[in-house]
């Protein structure tokens, strides 16, 4: 009954309903999960800089957070193998600069499987739009450790605790030489609008980690099923970089760092390459 | 080698103003400059320009032997076409950009051997599900693992046709000489164009490092099979047999997945018509060409009993094999395969039915042999040799005369 009124009404905002494949809608995103919230925010973003759908292309890979733009938001969509989404929109990129090419990925995805085509792609500071949804656990699969999982969380793989310590995405990927990271949680929406607005302003690699709440397969296995505590652990646990740098390691223990990590300007990648074939154009044209 | 000039001109020679309102085609300005010319070259190298006449404008890869000159070559031309080369992080990311590239509007390769060509199986089957044209060049080198990385073999013929999980059709080519692959680089991409689909050619180490003399044709000799490209209104991926294919930047809001879909691109993966409706369908659209596709070297004399059945770098001393039996006064027919998947079975069958064994050179233990026994009554003798080193035209001859 509540599915047919929603299936009926769609999805009718005046603003950001342009933005979205309206037929396929309402999500199939489990309740509480933070994917929602990424994609309200999102397209709030998106929104705001008045962008062109026509003129944006979602790359994804595989897990839930590759849903997000894939099939629900209105845009050219290259739905790709796990781990890979940052590959094939190096290509898309280098062919067509002038399209506006973003990838929404989680954190096994992204950091796990295809963690080195995100340091590579880092490190080119290719003009691409990362966001990664940092649910901490394969949720898709059924709540099992991954890159980020904390240490000594048990999961459906790490029965006895965890014995790794979690990458820090946003750090590894500014220190690979993005020109743009920043890190935020699915609690703090409006800095989180500002930071998606900011990273798809960004000329060369932008890299927003987004902390988010999985109360169905993560939080089975933290026994904390809603959805609501996580966002309040969220709030309680988030210290601002500004507040961090004086913050000991001690301090720091379990803590969400928030805020701009990295903000610089190097050369970018396509430029670079389309400079060199002007260059060589312009000596057959003499 | 050297075919064109390399310097380039500093940056504060250039008029960028004027480059944007030139017309030059720098594809053809370039490709003008080198048709119609006699080079002594490299199979890797003949590939190369095979792909620049192709139109070829996107091409990532990761650097490994025997494969690496197309690389080096491309990263010097390509720019000087108005097209791109990136060297990826790994062979998984060079396919992974080449497919990108061409759902941008690229015609796009890649380059490798056997351990990059076992990474990019994953993908190799994405493109597929997709309906991605593009090329992947593997030069067959001595495995299984690093084996004999420097040296040559064939033994990725069945890898390159049931290499990618799932049911699915495949185009292989492979070339025998430096020649023929310039012109198979041009007829994969051609291919791939036509059905939509990606086209491995299938050289090996031997071809590969192998080097002859080359005629680079004029441009009005060569067919270059431009891409059918989807309009508003007609599926992206079903609709016929093979869809006109659209790019990203049409305004189309393509979907592009690699999961069970509709024909419009919409994941739909519980219902079972719809997956046997698409898999069906990328299967037939190639098995049912299998008489356009296929590509074989026939060299058949009156009253002959023994066949032998070659292809790529192994058919060479395979044909030298048949002219010294014949010159000895046996009759021998030869059959080369130009491609080898999807099998071409009509010329096999016609083949066997000539004669009354059959003998298969090949640098392997026995991979399209074993392929030609499916087909044949008769007995079939592979003759293998593996280890890095082609037969010699005795070893073939020996087998021949049952020595």
């Amino acid at each position: 009954m509540a599915f047919n009124s929603i299936k009926e009404n769609r999805f009718k905002h005046p603003r950001i309903g342009k933005y979205l494949r309206q037929d396929i809608l309402p999500t199939t995103f489990c309740p509480g999960c933070g994917c929602g919230t990424v994609l309200n925010c999102f397209v709030k973003a998106v929104e705001e800089l008045e962008l062109a759908p026509e003129k944006l292309v979602f790359v994804t890979g595989i897990g839930c957070s590759a849903w997000i733009p894939s099939p629900y938001f209105k845009g050219d969509t290259l739905h790709t193998t796990h781990g890979r989404s940052l590959a094939f929109a190096t290509g898309v990129k280098v062919m067509r600069p002038d399209l506006k090419v973003i990838v929404i990925a989680g954190d096994g995805d992204i950091a796990g499987i295809g963690g080195n085509h995100l340091i590579h792609a880092a490190r080119r500071n290719i003009d691409i739009s990362v966001f990664m949804v940092n649910n901490r656990n394969y949720g898709m699969t059924g709540g099992q450790v991954s890159p980020t999982t904390p240490f000594g969380v048990f999961t459906a793989t790490t029965p006895y605790r965890n014995t790794e310590q979690p990458l820090q995405a946003g750090e590894v990927v500014a220190a690979a030489g993005a020109n743009y990271v920043s890190r935020w949680t699915t609690y703090h929406v409006f800095p989180l609008v500002k930071a998606v607005k900011e990273a798809l302003g960004v000329k060369g690699f932008s890299f927003v980690e987004i902390i988010s709440q999985c109360p169905v397969s993560y939080g089975k296995m933290i026994k904390m099923r809603k959805a609501s505590d996580f966002l309040k652990l969220y709030r309680d646990k988030s210290v601002r970089m500004a507040q961090a740098k004086n913050m000991t390691e001690e301090e720091l223990k379990g803590k969400i760092i928030v805020g701009k990590l990295q903000e610089r300007d190097r050369a970018e990648f396509v430029t670079g390459l389309r400079r060199i074939n002007e260059e060589l154009q312009s000596e057959l044209s003499d | 080698m050297q075919v064109v000039r390399i310097n380039v001109p500093g940056i504060s020679n250039i008029n960028l103003k004027k480059i944007k309102e030139s017309k030059v085609d720098f594809r053809k300005t370039h490709l003008k400059e080198i048709e119609n010319s006699t080079h002594f070259l490299l199979g890797d190298e003949a590939a190369a320009y095979g792909a620049l006449y192709a139109g070829c404008n996107f091409f990532a890869g990761y650097p490994i032997t025997p494969a690496s000159e197309i690389a080096e070559v491309l990263a010097r031309e390509l720019p000087r076409v108005n097209g791109y080369f990136v060297q990826m992080e790994d062979e998984i990311a060079s396919i992974s950009a080449i497919i990108g590239a061409a759902w941008a509007g690229g015609k796009a390769m890649t380059a490798t051997s056997g351990p990059g060509f076992s990474l990019m199986q994953e993908n190799i089957g994405y493109a597929i599900m997709t309906e991605t044209p593009c090329v992947i060049i593997n030069v067959q080198r001595s495995g299984p693992s690093t084996g004999q990385a420097t040296k040559p073999a064939q033994g990725d013929v069945l890898q390159a046709r049931w290499g990618t999980h799932g049911d699915h059709e495949i185009i292989a080519i492979s070339p025998s000489s430096v020649q023929e692959t310039f012109f198979l680089t041009i007829e994969a991409f051609n291919l791939s164009e036509k059905y939509r689909t990606p086209v491995i050619l299938l050289m090996d180490g031997e071809i590969a490092h192998l080097r002859e003399n080359i005629i680079f044709p004029s441009l009005e000799e060569v067919s270059v099979l431009e891409r059918r490209i989807g309009e508003a209104g007609s599926f992206a991926f079903g609709g016929e047999m093979v869809p006109p294919m659209s790019m990203f930047g049409q305004g189309r809001f393509l979907h592009v997945t690699g999961s069970t879909h509709e024909p419009n691109g919409m994941r739909d993966v519980s219902s079972q018509s719809v997956h046997q409706e698409l898999v069906t369908r990328l299967y037939d659209k190639i098995k049912n060409a299998r008489g356009e596709i296929s590509r074989v070297e026939e060299d058949y004399v009156s009253g002959s009993r023994i066949g032998v059945l070659s292809y790529g770098a192994a058919a060479r001393p395979a044909k030298g094999a048949v002219l010294k039996a014949r010159a000895q006064g046996k009759a021998v027919d030869f059959l080369r395969l130009i491609s080898i998947w999807p099998f071409p079975v009509e010329a096999v069958k016609n083949f066997i039915g000539r004669v009354d064994k059959i003998f298969v050179p090949e640098m392997n233990l026995g991979q399209i042999s074993r392929e030609v026994e499916r087909f044949s009554a008769k007995p079939v003798i592979p003759v293998s040799k593996i280890g890095g080193m082609i037969h010699t035209v005795d070893e073939i001859l020996e087998q021949i005369n049952g020595i």
